[in-house]
């Protein structure tokens, strides 16, 4: 029965798919009704070749883990894929003669760009999101995912939203929201996924066989829930057509600009912060082999981050259209999350007490310590440059771009290679990683890129701002735009060098992740758990 | 008064006191007698239930398995 209702709705949605890709008024829509089309046509004629044969019975009492080890090839894949696309752009600044003119309009940088940030932040950050938080919400709760094949639909769903977004951009398609670009029917897309995805997570929290829900479950908890509100209210929009995909904002103004900038701040706080350390406070106990340094303190790095990074939004319209209240607010309260932040850090590290030497023989362990040290050097910096007078100095120049670096490769990417490595032997029971030395080479290639990247973008940042403000006796500016972008070159092309070797060290991994699913067996036992 | 103003009001002093003191609670709450025993069961949680639901895990991975790894 439940097979003739998916045939029927399958049915319908590929048919107004292919209308919509008869009628579509731009390009990227009606590539999109394609995708759709496709996709929905395929599942129908699967559905259909499954209805009335025997179901195939299969184990129900185990974790479900195929939908995780499904998530260890999609983060590693898009990780590879948003590197190499930032590596591009950033080559694209030092040297414009990239923006080759036979790949106009879809290769240039304002295409590229939203590419890049998307597919390192929602495509291999959410997948790892998506992954760990089901591997993680298993184990701690002592319960399989609840709703069957849900999962499944959610990292498939969760893969088309990103499929369609990366097309979009490419083709023209955005509503010009930073981090929020995808348009109006993509967001539909998404808030259905997401809504799964909380049905899933919540679904196997109840069913759970511990008394407390673990602290992990609490941060991934609220990151899914923040994001849902975030995105929902950020998309407020009305579409133009329902055959286009440009749409207009209900916000205007400062108000548009608040809101924005509410969304992007939480999407860094709850998507990069509050996420990834849910995927710390279970990875960092396990491969240091003993619990969390301070339940407490976790308990109150919780609360005081949730209720301290909602405020620290305005924090990104110091000298705009905002009243000064409003920017001393955020003000004020990012550099109060500098004690939250740091408490969580310290809570990560001191997990290693007592086991301090397995930094030594442990390259995942030590990819961890670099994770929690950049997570609290970017944690530091973030407040710095909130205070109004730091920013006048450093916002909009490459400084911006360098601490979000610091935070995205170090703190995310750095914690994301540590879990990969974590789950890709226990998912496809081998005894640990094919290479370990190979880890060890990911670990030196990714940490190098990042000071270069870091250490460059701190000298053209301050560079350009002291250019930017700097007056002759009567009162003149001194430089002209044109002088600081000359004057940025060679930081420039130090930066993509420091790109450049940060996607070695993800191809190293990716070859690593691949070698151990194939079933080198090369190293001799670690602890090595056979997964259902 | 507009709508603005009187959910400003609001928001400035009522709901403000009302989300202080909630989260003074949890803290609060966080420190309560009894709350050790109930936090050092918890923390275990991530060594327990490793490979299915209700099993007890394997011994974390010694110094010993790692210098063996090594050579």
């Amino acid at each position: 029965m439940g097979n003739y209702v998916k045939l029927v709705v399958l049915g319908i949605i590929t048919l107004l798919a292919a209308i919509a890709a008869n009628w579509g008024r731009d390009i990227a829509y009606v590539v999109h009704a394609v995708i759709i089309m496709l996709v929905a046509g395929y599942l129908f004629l699967r559905t259909l070749r499954q209805t009335d044969e025997p179901v195939k019975a299969f184990a129900t009492d185990g974790y479900m883990d195929d939908v995780v080890r499904a998530g260890v090839i999609a983060t590693t894949f898009w990780g590879v894929v948003g590197f190499l696309v930032g590596v591009v752009i950033a080559f694209q600044l030092a040297f414009p003669a990239l923006n080759f003119e036979f790949l106009q309009p879809f290769g240039n940088f304002g295409r590229l760009r939203p590419l890049h940030t998307s597919a390192v932040i929602f495509a291999f950050g959410g997948n790892a999101l998506i992954m760990s938080s089901f591997y993680i919400v298993q184990r701690t709760c002592g319960a399989r995912l609840w709703g069957g094949n849900l999962s499944w639909f959610v990292f498939w769903g969760y893969n088309l939203f990103i499929v369609l977004a990366a097309t979009g951009y490419l083709l023209g398609s955005t509503q010009s929201k930073e981090y929020a670009e995808p348009e109006w029917y993509v967001d539909i897309w998404l808030t259905i996924v997401w809504l799964a995805y909380l049905a899933v997570y919540l679904g196997t929290i109840f069913n759970r066989k511990e008394k407390h829900i673990y602290v992990a479950n609490w941060f991934l908890l609220s990151f899914i829930i923040t994001v849902a509100m975030l995105h929902l209210v950020n998309n407020i929009s009305i579409p133009v057509s329902i055959w286009g995909s440009k749409s207009v904002q209900l916000f205007s103004g400062v108000q548009d600009a608040m809101t924005q900038w509410w969304y992007g701040h939480n999407a860094v706080g709850f998507f990069l912060t509050a996420g990834f350390l849910g995927m710390m406070y279970y990875f960092v106990p396990k491969q240091a082999g003993r619990p969390v340094f301070s339940y407490k303190l976790s308990i109150i790095h919780f609360w005081a981050l949730i209720f301290l990074y909602i405020w620290a939004g305005p924090h990104h319209l110091h000298y705009t259209a905002l009243p000064d209240w409003a920017s001393t607010l955020g003000m004020v309260f990012s550099i109060i999350l500098w004690m939250p932040s740091w408490g969580g850090m310290i809570n990560g590290l001191m997990t290693l007490q007592g086991a301090w030497d397995k930094l030594r023989t442990d390259p995942i362990i030590r990819m961890m310590v670099i994770s929690l040290a950049f997570y609290g050097m970017s944690t530091f910096e973030g407040p710095m440059m909130s205070i109004r007078a730091v920013n006048s100095l450093s916002h909009y120049t490459d400084w911006t771009i360098g601490h979000v670096h610091s935070g995205a490769l170090g703190w995310n990417g750095m914690i994301t290679f540590s879990a990969l490595y974590f789950l890709a032997p226990r998912l496809w029971g081998k005894a640990s990683m094919y290479s370990m030395s190979a880890i060890n080479w990911h670990f030196w290639l990714a940490t190098i890129g990042i000071i270069l990247y870091a250490a460059s973008m701190w000298v053209t940042g301050i560079m350009e701002g002291l250019m930017w403000r700097e007056v002759d006796a009567n009162g003149f500016l001194v430089n002209s735009f044109a002088d600081t972008v000359s004057a940025k070159f060679p930081m420039l092309v130090v930066r993509g060098l420091g790109g450049v070797l940060y996607l070695v060290g993800a191809l190293i991994m990716a070859w690593n992740i691949f070698m151990t699913i194939k079933g080198g067996e090369r190293q001799k036992a670690l602890v090595g758990v056979p997964s259902v | 008064m507009d709508t603005y103003s009187i959910l400003r009001e609001i928001a400035d002093s009522w709901v403000l006191l009302a989300m202080t003191l909630f989260f003074l609670g949890v803290i609060a709450w966080a420190f309560r007698p009894g709350s050790k025993s109930v936090h050092a069961e918890t923390a275990n949680i991530p060594f327990r239930n490793e490979v299915k639901p209700g099993s007890v895990e394997a011994p974390a991975s010694t110094d010993a398995s790692i210098k063996e790894l090594q050579s």
